[in-house]
């Protein structure tokens, strides 16, 4: 079945996306990501240690750039300039690697997005010849805009980042994805498995997701559940589901040849 | 001696100046994937050899880790 997911031209099998934080260890943070297929994966961009550990492992070791697109992201800015600057490092850090995650944060304590800043810091990024995949609101005016500024996808929350709280405006994401002409993809508040597998029977093109995994008692485990139900959830999409009614007209079974 | 700014914490080094190549070995990041950015400029790695770092410099010095 060649039903793929496209963004800024290029083609990937997986439609979940998955964040490498929050993990035990490397080795684990390896183990989910295998069994949970994905094939783009974020990561941070951060200071780096001097003077200690020299010879110590990094991230990379355990998940080579060759082996997975990149998805460097923005967490932790505050301003526009933040995140431009912290992308432009994640491009020359990755030898050009155009692919980012865009996010600007409003409130450290609910990490709920500023979208003025993240706007300013898109048409910046997008001028600039980024492919700029975005963390948004769910708000459908918004995410129009950043399609117009130009960004490759736009991916609304489903609740705030690290709650766990599934998909609290299915609604909202529906509109979004009804007027866009870029992929939709689901990012942050997804809790468990059914709540991926919403999003993706809602229209999402891909669900992305850390704590959802890494949080999970079995990280691992959980990292397969998710595969299924973003596989699951697309499949249900594109079969088009029944619609619902308050009481079946017809059953299912025949109503003639009944023994009395 | 050059002081210079790394990461937010000034550190004294002997020669008056050097290379952006030099400081990556004096500071045993040799052969790790970093980005460096000298007073808010990135530094491409091609230049890293030819750049000379001046004293009162700030560099910040990246690389990748976990994150979603």
């Amino acid at each position: 079945m060649s039903d793929l997911l496209k963004i800024a031209d290029k083609t990937y099998h997986s439609r979940l996306l998955v964040g490498t934080g929050k993990y035990q260890d490397f080795a684990q943070t390896r183990a989910a990501i295998d069994a949970s297929g994905a094939e783009i994966i974020t990561v941070a961009i951060r200071r780096t240690n001097i003077g200690q550990n020299a010879g110590e492992p990094s991230l990379l070791d355990f998940l080579p750039p060759e082996e997975f697109t990149y998805l460097p992201n923005t967490a932790g800015c505050y301003s526009a300039d933040d995140a431009v600057r912290t992308l432009r490092l994640a491009r020359e850090l990755l030898d050009g690697h155009q692919l980012v995650k865009l996010e600007v944060l409003g409130d450290p304590n609910t990490l709920y997005p500023n979208m003025i800043e993240t706007i300013a810091a898109a048409k910046v990024l997008v001028k600039d010849g980024f492919d700029v995949m975005v963390y948004c609101s769910d708000d459908p005016i918004i995410a129009k805009q950043l399609e117009e500024i130009g960004c490759c996808a736009v991916m609304p929350l489903a609740s705030l980042i690290g709650s766990g709280m599934g998909i609290l405006n299915p609604w909202n994401l529906q509109i979004i994805i009804a007027n866009a002409n870029i992929p939709v993809l689901v990012d942050a508040g997804v809790g468990t498995a059914s709540d991926a597998a919403i999003a993706m029977e809602l229209g999402c093109q891909g669900v992305l997701m850390n704590t959802a995994i890494a949080a999970a008692r079995d990280p691992v485990l959980m990292a397969s559940a998710m595969k299924k139900a973003v596989e699951a959830g697309r499949e249900a999409y594109l079969a088009g589901r029944m619609p619902k009614k308050l009481y079946a007209a017809s059953p299912s079974s025949p109503s003639a040849g009944l023994i009395a | 001696m050059m002081q210079l700014t790394i990461n937010g914490k000034p550190r004294s080094f002997d020669p008056a100046s050097f290379s952006v190549a030099h400081l990556v070995s004096t500071l045993a990041l040799e052969g790790k994937r970093l980005a460096i950015e000298c007073n808010g400029e990135i530094v491409p790695r091609s230049q890293f050899t030819e750049r000379q770092l001046k004293d009162g410099d700030k560099l910040e010095i990246v690389g990748a880790v976990g994150g979603g």
